[in-house]
């Protein structure tokens, strides 16, 4: 098939997830990288343009300040301002939910990798059937299990194990609950993909060298999981971070992310910039961790392919 | 069987009593019973579904027998999981941890046992230099070619020091050059250490060539144990026969029997074999002569006067060192004839549909009744 295609159809191929990445992110990001230097415009503007032309002069004006006063509050020096704050919680809430679907997701995935063949598919369109569903629908669905008179309280009241019902909304809690329903089959399925490929011989061969089923599971399955779990952690932590819409119906108050706070700056103040210039900080943050991270585990394994 | 506990010159020093494993309504392992000496190299041979690999499982401890006994030294490990068994087997794909070096993949079974680092240490060198692997120690398994890996993997399952060394189908990965050079290898290995040790192979050279002692299975059935030339010559029923090794085999009825000899009457002649039998005139046996053992040649022999038969060549191969011949009897029934290729005429002249005769001693074939 590559001979047909010549070598300027090569390129054309290999060019087409090119195209995308940039179209599609590369130049929204740099849009966005655009307004986040400008001045909030008055009035229709939302900003104003970065270039002008004043007197037959083409004046480029870079407003860093937008990003200063994200880090630096002028007013109370010293403290961590809402946004860094914000960016912590964020990432703090991030992290749970991946622990949780690692914890939760993992037996899920090797119950369903070791189950027989025949029921595995049956097993992994239950895990994505409610992708088929509305999202706003269940994490609504949520709202309504732990609400004060959700089925949960109603339950507890009526064993007898409560008598008022206990508040489980609008907190952390019932935010964790709901990120974590939502994004457990992204850390599912590539553990799943992960240990469905792993040989049962070894795991035998572990018993048969002394090691009991435990210790078996932690010194021979788990390491041969690590790029599932990696992946799946991947595809669990990333969009939490920016998570939105749940942590608004189901987190309290005190719980404010970065989705929420780039929200208000961009729709209630009408301060474009400063909300660009969040979203490329939040960009930033996950961005280089994983590009560090890729860049040793692909030096690491070209040392391993080399050394034969 | 009864079930010997106080011995101590280490015959039946493995012993497998009634052994029965049942998948659903088939038994892939069906009443067996087998004592293996300490020290033997002793040899599950059969084709694919004979239970050779279900047994051999069984001894390791992956599956549970239904009914029957596992002994090893005289105590009862039918019970035992695999990690608590004093047994290590070398896998048919070697069961490397891809993630571990070589060193770490020897040293994990030692690390179990809660030996202190400097007998890990000194135990894995040891066995990387008894495979001659000790500079390939930092290595993955990835980086390793087929033959080193299945070193590693002998290593790996010697490293304990277990009372029983189990072997599936060890050979299978390897191709025929290395595995003729391998053969060897592992028995000196094998040896040296003095491990005792059961292997399971579907290739009968195999058993052959590395095992004191060969159990001819098939369909969950042990059907023969001996020695490979017990076996060989002395084969206890058709299926044994033609298992190993090529057979030609007369269907007849027993028309004289005497004191030290007996003749059988088949439909292509009379087939004569130097000892007496029991049982009665008429009797149905089948006389077994291996090819090689057979002549073949273009003159009527003088003096040869028995076993001697008359045919048409339909097929000829060469094979370097032998010819295999093809020799069709009147009665349809084919003979297959093999001649080492020690001189360079008499049977070179041989070619297709040529008349030929050939014949065999008396003592050659044997009487097989089943």
């Amino acid at each position: 098939m590559w001979q047909l295609l010549g070598k300027a159809g090569k390129r054309g191929v290999i060019g087409v997830p090119y195209m995308w990445l940039l179209v599609f992110f590369a130049l929204p990001f740099l849009i966005l990288l655009r307004i986040s230097v400008t001045d909030m415009g008055g009035g229709v503007d939302p900003f104003v343009s970065l270039a002008q032309m004043q007197d037959g002069v083409w004046t480029l004006k870079l407003k860093l300040a937008n990003y200063v006063s994200i880090v630096w509050d002028d007013q109370r020096p010293g403290e961590a301002t809402i946004y860094m704050q914000a960016y912590a919680t964020s990432i703090r809430y991030a992290a749970l939910t991946t622990l949780f679907c690692l914890i939760i997701g993992y037996p899920f995935a090797y119950f369903i990798a070791r189950s027989p063949e025949r029921f595995r598919a049956t097993l992994l369109m239950m895990v994505m059937l409610p992708f088929w569903t509305s999202f706003l629908l269940r994490v609504y669905a949520w709202k309504g299990i732990l609400a004060d008179n959700g089925v949960i309280n109603r339950l507890f009241m009526f064993v007898g194990l409560t008598d008022a019902p206990i508040q489980m909304l609008y907190k952390d809690v019932s935010m964790l609950i709901g990120m974590t329903y939502v994004y457990l089959p992204f850390m599912v399925l590539p553990l799943y993909a992960t240990l469905v490929k792993m040989d049962d011989r070894l795991l035998e061969a572990a018993y048969d060298l002394g090691a009991r089923p435990l210790k078996a599971f932690w010194l021979v399955t788990v390491p041969l999981s690590k790029a599932g779990i990696v992946a799946g952690s991947m595809l669990v932590f990333i969009p939490s971070v920016g998570e939105f819409v749940i942590p608004s119906l189901l987190g309290g108050a005190e719980n404010l992310m970065i989705g929420r706070v780039v929200w208000d700056e961009m729709f209630s103040s009408n301060n474009w910039p400063r909300a660009s210039a969040l979203a490329a900080i939040m960009i930033l943050l996950i961005l280089v961790p994983l590009a560090v991270y890729y860049h040793y585990s692909g030096e690491r394994e070209a040392q391993a392919g080399q050394a034969s | 069987m009864t079930v010997n506990t106080t011995n101590t010159s280490g015959a039946g020093y493995l012993q497998a009593v009634d052994l029965l494993k049942r998948f659903d309504e088939v038994a892939a392992v069906d009443q067996v019973n087998l004592s293996i000496d300490k020290g033997e190299i002793f040899a599950l041979l059969g084709s694919s579904g004979c239970g050779k690999s279900t047994l051999l499982r069984m001894l390791a401890g992956f599956e549970t027998p239904t009914t029957g006994q596992v002994l090893l030294g005289g105590q009862d490990i039918t019970a035992m999981p695999p990690y608590e068994r004093p047994i290590n087997m070398m896998f048919q794909s070697y069961a490397l941890f891809p993630h571990l070096s070589v060193w770490e993949n020897v040293a994990f079974g030692l690390k179990r046992e809660g030996l202190p680092r400097t007998e890990v240490k000194s135990r894995v060198e040891e066995m990387l230099s008894l495979v001659q692997l000790g500079n390939y120690a930092n290595r993955k398994p990835h980086q390793l070619s087929g033959g080193q890996q299945q070193r590693v993997a002998l290593a790996r399952s010697l490293a304990k020091r277990p009372k029983l060394l189990l072997l599936d189908e060890p050979l299978g990965a390897l191709d025929k050059k290395l595995r003729e050079r391998t053969q060897f290898e592992l028995v000196n290995i094998i040896e040296a250490v003095g491990v005792t040790c059961v292997m399971v192979t579907h290739d009968q050279e195999e058993a052959m060539t590395m095992a004191s002692r060969i159990a001819v299975m098939s369909q969950g059935k042990v059907l023969q144990v001996g020695t490979p030339s017990e076996v060989y010559e002395y084969p206890n029923g058709r299926f044994v026969a033609d298992f190993i090794g090529n057979v030609n085999l007369f269907d007849g009825h027993m028309s004289v029997d005497e004191t030290d000899f007996c003749e059988i009457s088949t439909p292509d002649g009379v087939v004569r074999v130097n000892h007496a039998v029991s049982g009665t005139l008429g009797r149905e046996l089948t006389a077994a002569v291996r090819p090689e053992k057979i002549v073949i040649a273009k003159i009527k022999p003088d003096g040869v006067h028995y076993n001697l038969f008359a045919g048409e060549v339909i097929e000829i191969a060469y094979f370097g060192s032998y010819n295999t011949f093809i020799v069709e009897l009147p009665s349809k029934h084919q003979v297959k004839i093999t001649q080492a290729n020690t001189s360079r005429y008499e049977t070179s002249d041989i070619t297709w549909n040529d008349r030929v005769f050939f014949w065999w001693p008396e003592e050659a074939a044997i009487l097989l009744t089943s």
